[in-house]
């Protein structure tokens, strides 16, 4: 699927008009704690919230072809920026968000600076390398990070101006909290939007498709890679920030080795290729684990199983797969 | 801090340098010739180990059952890395490399748990075997037989290793494959056989080491982990693909290992990947790889 | 325009590149010959700053582009086509174009516009000129290779080049692609202002088009002149032999 088409805002129906999906996808979202269960707003945030995750690594991957084992890295930095921030020194929330974007952007950029300078295989390794290091100081800087214990208790930012809007009266802090990140996702998948399909994005693509020609247009391979490397670092900073409150505590776990490779897989299963790709991944990942999780503790077994059948049968991921249907359906129409 | 403690901590050393490079060395083969960085490699350690175990059990009257539990649980384990390639690693060769990562990781997930469903979570042990009980005393220090033994079996694989790569023919095929898969094959060699036949034998290293380690460590869940972490670092440092660089890596990896713990206690987490870190930014290509530019 | 001394090069002690000297006058077209393995790639790569040479200097224009790297003296107007193609395999053909537009625009830092809407004439004019205005919104990997070889053309074209070097344009065409293609660079050299390196098997092109033509053989530099001068060269002839060069 080629990126003008993909910058579409939605899927062209047979009218000519085009369905803007994005838009009600947001606003069935929105509605969630009024129509749904106090369940349903707890797995809406989580999923929200991965989403934005799995978005900003896929700036590295689908994008721009770099392969990050260590992008919780930057979560795990941002979870613990937002949360020291705001529950040891009193910062206010609207704060303490952007600034943990930035405390993570700012380690992706030292972080990138020496992993750009490599590719492939050992690009990866140094990534792992890097978040590993990260975790190691999370969970033995006790003073700082509350090493292996964690950070409990953080805080939920001040909404008691949201009771103020009609019909937010009555709901609970967790659905409060659940609006304002959605919105605050919203707000940072539509610039990661707007990113990718600026040229800045289109010449990521370049350095995706060849990077030795993008030289040769004249691009700074290395330059452009260090940016986009610390812009997802950001974003994921900002969803670690916003995952910190809802999990009402940051722990060292948020940067371990298997959250790069949990986000990694959902932006797989979700298609890589796809600009919305990994949301999806985020959305069905979250909810299957949820329910298996109920009935056996071989989650992993289940996980490496999908994650197997989708290398295999599915290489494009959910998205892909549907690609390649509809425009079979389209050529069986015109046919 | 005596001599005979120092002694002590670098024949430890020595020991866990022989098991990494068992693991390690099989690694660094399927990346040099299949450029195929296999996260699984550490299940097939853990699985080799559980499967001495088993067979151990199994053969309960028997005095010197360590031994073909030992043979059983290697041609085991490779007998599985050989199905695993045929089967389903070969089909993703020409994609992507990060497939290939991904398809390894899945591997993990579900050999990981494959174990924990088979042997349950407990930890496990096995005893050294009675011909190699006991031990002898050098420098003040009392050096188990069996570890010697590993220490003289290490590199009597290595050497057996790089023997069958230099002189025999199939070994000559494995290097120029490395070097160029197509026109191996377009020579008529067999490439195919020929991968499945690496990553059996990488596979076979590495359910060895898992078994012969059992006398001296205990078996749990997330040992898989913990040792392909280890096995990525020696590569590392002695270089992605080549051979001696691995032993090299290992002997010195597991020198750190040993007197690393004395001089900081919080060692084992964060020194390690500081190491990969700070090679990979220096110098990547390891001690004995070729340079990547 | 282009001028080329003691350019060495080795490769763990083997000699790719040894002393080569020559110039290229503004908008002639010359060529570098060689038997394979006689350094040719290794000669373009050095003076693109793919390679840094172990001794000797590149000028472009006058001034000093010994080692400086691809991205960079793209932009002091160095182009290059490769020999085996590559382009942006995803993109299509427009895409492709416009992304060596907006690179050599200085677009890249633009991170808010939407990017179709950039450069869509200039994009236009090149496609027409290149001869692949029909093509525009097909997937670049799924072009004919003829076709990939005039999109390398238009990507090298894109960013505006004084000097283009072009690695075996001609290579795996049948006669009539290559008269077609030889035509087109005429006709893009002359409309330009181009000065023209390339490096060709195809000696029927090579006598064809080049008007100064260097040869290369194990790295040396063996004959530098016009094409009278290089087809009655003795050493030339002698490497040679058999390749076909009495055309």
């Amino acid at each position: 699927m080629s990126e003008q088409a993909e910058s579409a805002v939605g899927m062209p129906s047979r009218a000519g008009w085009q369905v803007p999906w994005t838009l009600i996808v947001f606003l069935v979202a929105l509605s969630l704690p009024w129509i749904g269960s106090r369940y349903d707003t707890f797995l809406g945030t989580q999923i929200a919230i991965y989403s934005l995750f799995a978005l900003s690594l896929n700036l590295l991957l689908g994008t721009t072809g770099l392969v990050s084992f260590g992008h919780a890295a930057y979560f795990g930095i941002g979870s613990y920026a937002c949360g020291i921030l705001m529950k040891i020194v009193a910062v206010p929330f609207w704060l303490a968000f952007p600034a943990a974007g930035l405390i993570a952007a700012l380690f992706a950029a030292g972080f990138g600076f020496f992993c750009v300078r490599l590719t492939k295989i050992y690009f990866a390794m140094l990534t792992l390398a890097f978040s590993q290091i990260v975790w190691a100081i999370c969970f033995k800087w006790n003073d700082l990070t509350g090493g292996d214990q964690g950070l409990p208790d953080v805080p939920f930012p001040d909404l008691g101006w949201m009771a103020a809007l009609p019909g937010f009266d009555r709901m609970r802090i967790a659905e409060q909290f659940y609006v304002l990140a959605l919105v605050l996702v919203a707000l940072s998948v539509a610039a990661l939007r707007r990113l990718t399909g600026s040229p800045f994005g289109r010449v990521l693509t370049t350095i995706r498709e060849n990077p030795e020609r993008a030289a040769f247009i004249g691009v700074n391979v290395r330059l452009y890679e260090l940016a986009a490397f610390t812009i997802a670092g950001g974003f994921a900073g900002l969803s670690g920030a916003l995952f910190g409150i809802f999990n009402r505590g940051v722990f060292a776990d948020f940067v371990f080795w298997s959250k790069s490779a949990d986000v990694m897989i959902m932006t797989i299963l979700g298609g890589m290729h796809h600009f919305w790709g990994p949301a999806v991944g985020a959305l069905v990942l979250t909810l299957l684990n949820q329910q298996i999780t109920a009935y056996t503790e071989f989650w992993p077994f289940v996980l490496g199983t999908i994650l197997i059948v989708l290398l295999f049968v599915f290489p494009g991921g959910i998205l892909g797969a549907l690609d390649v249907a509809l425009s079979r359906m389209s050529k069986r129409r015109d046919a | 801090m005596d001599a005979s403690f120092l002694f002590s901590q670098f024949m430890g050393g020595l020991t866990a340098a022989m098991f990494l490079f068992l693991i390690a060395s099989g690694l660094s083969l399927v990346f040099g010739v299949m450029r195929v960085l296999n996260f699984a490699h550490g299940s097939f350690y853990m699985i080799g180990a559980y499967l001495a175990w088993q067979v151990v059990n199994w053969l309960q009257p028997m005095p010197e059952r360590f031994w073909p539990a030992v043979l059983a649980a290697s041609f085991g384990v490779a007998l599985l890395g050989a199905i695993v390639e045929r089967l389903l690693l070969r089909h993703l060769y020409d994609r992507e490399e990060l497939y290939q990562l991904l398809f390894t990781y899945a591997l993990v997930l579900v050999l990981g748990d494959a174990a924990k469903f088979l042997w349950g979570t407990q930890q496990l042990s096995v005893s050294r075997p009675p011909v190699l009980g006991g031990g002898i005393e050098i420098f003040g220090t009392l050096v188990p037989h069996y570890n010697l033994f590993i220490m003289l079996f290490g590199p009597l694989v290595a050497l057996s290793v790089w023997l069958m790569l230099t002189r025999t023919t199939m070994g000559r095929m494995v290097r120029a494959a490395a070097l160029d898969r197509e026109m191996l094959g377009a020579l008529g060699a067999n490439v195919g056989w020929l991968y499945t036949g690496m990553f059996a034998l990488a596979s076979f290293l590495a359910g060895l080491s898992g078994a012969l380690v059992t006398p001296i460590q205990s078996i749990v869940p997330g040992m898989d982990v913990e040792i392909i972490v280890q096995a990525f670092i020696v590569v590392v440092i002695g270089g992605l693909g080549s051979f001696w660089g691995t032993f090299l890596g290992s002997v010195i990896y597991g020198q750190v290992l040993s007197f690393g713990i004395l001089i900081f206690p919080g060692f084992s987490l964060f020194s390690v990947f500081a190491l990969m870190a700070v090679i990979l930014i220096l110098r990547p290509w390891g001690l004995l790889g070729r340079p990547l530019r | 325009m282009l001028e080329i001394s003691g350019l060495t090069k080795s490769f763990s002690g083997f000699v790719a590149v040894a002393d080569v000297s020559f110039t290229v006058d503004t908008r002639q077209i010359a060529a570098v010959i060689g038997p394979n393995g006689a350094g040719k790639s290794t000669l373009f790569n050095l003076i693109t700053g793919h390679l840094r040479p172990d001794s000797g200097r590149v000028l472009l224009d006058a001034r000093d582009i010994t080692g400086v790297a691809p991205h960079e003296t793209c932009r002091m107007g160095l182009g290059r086509s490769f020999q085996r193609t590559n382009i942006f395999p995803l993109l299509t053909v427009f895409e492709n174009l416009q992304s060596a537009f907006l690179v050599h625009y200085g677009r890249g830092r633009n991170f808010w516009s939407r990017s179709e809407s950039f450069y869509r004439d200039e994009v236009e004019a090149l496609l027409v000129s290149i001869g692949l205005r029909e093509q525009a919104l097909l997937l670049g990997g799924t072009l004919s290779y003829g076709n990939q070889k005039q999109l390398e053309l238009g990507l090298a074209l894109a960013i505006d080049p004084q000097v283009l070097l072009l690695d075996e344009p001609t290579a795996g065409m049948s006669a009539s692609e290559t008269h077609e293609t030889i035509r087109l660079l005429q006709r893009i050299a002359d409309e330009r202002g181009l000065t023209l390196l390339f490096t060709e098997h195809d000696m029927a092109v090579v006598f064809g088009i080049a008007q100064k033509i260097a040869v290369l053989h194990q790295g040396h530099l063996i004959a530098d002149g016009t094409p009278e001068e290089v087809r009655n060269d003795p050493e030339v002839r002698r490497v040679y032999l058999g390749h076909g060069l009495s055309q």
